[in-house]
């Protein structure tokens, strides 16, 4: 008898989820054996994450963290998506601003830390501000070459039909790049949730990062500095799963198939 | 012997029966590449005349499809002029549509999104009866909704001409449409292409380096040379639709033709 297609489906999900079981058995007799402490046991740090919550800081934290994070990204990519985009298509404002680009990518958004306490102070401003600057020049880079890879016959068949400008930017340049810039989209998103970790451990007083460096500093509490690994560990996978799910939107497929 | 006879029947004026569609005169294209200038055409003049079928042949890269890009208004030429319908062409239209090969389909919309593409200035009612008609013209009924990536290169294929032919264009200009597909799709394409233009008697500017294709297809075969191009001869197909390509009349045109291009890749 064939498998059903649920059972192959179920499967599948089950596969990656025993593993992981597998791997905490593996994690906690190996912290029951060690003879002097390197890493809290997994029991340990799911009682870190229940203390968490029951102080209210768990919530409290998580959203602390994912504001800063959709602040800064959602103004970077208001203000990057355009930039990228009309910087590709205007070939001739790529030739004098890629060069500032390319000097600016490779500081880390890290570097900009004591800037940004400089300009904003202690504070919320100053993490949000280096998660817009992790942001931005991706996003203005993704959308940049997303432009450039429009195939010319694409542009080509758009003006034979007669489009005007403005038509050709909403009906040709909108969809073919759509599926690159929703890519782009979801690494950026990737790279402000990294960012957002380290801004919080200098920057602010609340929010996963801060939990981290705090535990350690206030008592060595490493199954608290773990349960703040792992809860950005998670909240980064669901973000990316919410990312990659308009990926399946029928009209951008075609973007993301093999051949 | 052979040769000589098929070049004494070089026509280069229109016959007198038709009015002139497209007139090049004087087409010269030199593109400059790392301070290089490139002459990639040289000295065209070429008539077109109306619900003519004409094929450009050439060898490959000689720049048949840069003077297809010339005539339909990509690309401007560095000296000479393009006129169809006695109006200088300064651009793209919608009255004439460039077929690509079946690269040129959208990939974002479905089969009824790419065919109603050209279609944005009608009234929806109108634009559905469009869609349909040219569905069913190309065959690509059951398909309505279906994403290109789901079709067949020739399928593809079939829905770029459908999109080209439902703006109602009176000249098409097909860049080696063919030359992706395998051979018994492209038999079946040349075939469905007849019968279209047939049917609807457009203008058709065909670029190939197929000589079959050329001697199955065309009213008249215009043979390039190789780099810079200049027309070397026009053929004219006397045989009527459609062709028996085992003929003897067929087997001479042909033979004549593929002598030209020999010699075109010896001078």
């Amino acid at each position: 008898m064939a498998e059903t297609v649920q059972a192959i489906k179920l499967r599948r999900r089950i596969k990656p989820l025993a593993f992981i079981v597998v791997l905490l058995v593996i994690w906690h007799v190996a912290a029951n054996h060690q003879s002097f402490h390197i890493l809290p046991g997994p029991l340990a740090v799911a009682g870190g994450i229940a203390e968490l919550a029951e102080h209210g800081l768990l919530l409290k934290y998580v959203v602390a963290s994912l504001f800063r994070v959709i602040w800064g990204y959602v103004m970077a990519a208001m203000l990057a998506v355009p930039i990228g985009l009309a910087i590709g298509w205007y070939k001739r404002s790529e030739m004098a601003l890629n060069p500032l680009i390319q000097i600016f990518r490779p500081i880390s958004p890290l570097a900009w830390i004591p800037i940004s306490i400089l300009w904003f102070g202690v504070g919320d401003m100053a993490a949000i501000f280096l998660i817009f600057l992790a942001s931005l020049l991706p996003l203005i880079v993704t959308a940049m070459n997303a432009v450039n890879g429009i195939p010319q016959v694409h542009i080509n068949a758009g003006r034979n039909f007669g489009l005007n400008q403005r038509q050709l930017v909403y009906r040709v340049l909108f969809p073919a790049i759509a599926p690159q810039l929703i890519i782009g989209l979801r690494i950026t998103l990737g790279i402000a949730w990294l960012v957002v970790v380290a801004a919080e451990m200098i920057a602010v007083n609340s929010g996963l990062g801060f939990l981290i460096v705090d535990a350690r500093n206030a008592g060595n509490r490493y199954d608290l500095v773990v349960a703040g690994m792992v809860l950005i560990g998670v909240i980064g996978l669901m973000l990316d799963i919410g990312m990659r799910s308009l990926e399946k939107i029928e009209s951008l497929r075609w973007g993301y198939s093999e051949d | 012997m052979a040769t000589e006879a098929i070049l004494t029947e070089v026509a280069i004026k229109l016959k007198s029966s038709l009015k002139t569609k497209l007139r090049a005169e004087g087409i010269d294209m030199v593109f400059t590449r790392d301070s290089n200038k490139i002459q990639v055409l040289q000295q065209i003049d070429l008539e077109v005349g109306e619900g003519e079928f004409v094929c450009l042949l050439g060898p490959s890269g000689c720049g048949k499809s840069t003077l297809l890009n010339v005539l339909a208004g990509f690309i401007s030429p560095t000296t000479g002029q393009v006129r169809i319908d006695n109006e200088p062409v300064c651009g793209p239209d919608p009255r004439r549509i460039f077929v690509f090969q079946e690269r040129g389909v959208f990939p974002w919309l479905t089969v009824e999104g790419n065919i109603s593409f050209g279609l944005f200035r009608l009234l929806p009612e109108e634009r559905n009866q469009r869609i349909a008609r040219y569905v069913k013209l190309v065959g690509l009924q059951g398909f309505e909704k279906a994403y290109p990536q789901e079709l067949s290169g020739g399928m593809k294929q079939r829905l770029e001409v459908a999109r080209a032919l439902a703006v109602n264009p009176d000249m098409l200009f097909l860049d080696e449409p063919f030359g992706a597909l395998d051979s018994i799709t492209r038999l079946v394409m040349r075939r469905e292409l007849l019968r279209i233009w047939e049917a609807e008697r457009k203008t058709i500017i065909f670029v190939t380096h197929d000589i079959d294709e050329a001697v199955q297809l065309a009213d008249r075969v215009v043979v390039m040379s190789a780099r810079p191009a200049r027309i070397q001869g026009i053929v004219d197909i006397d045989i009527a639709h459609p062709r028996d390509i085992s003929s003897s009349r067929y087997l001479k045109l042909r033979d004549g033709i593929f002598k030209q291009i020999g010699m075109a890749h010896k001078v």
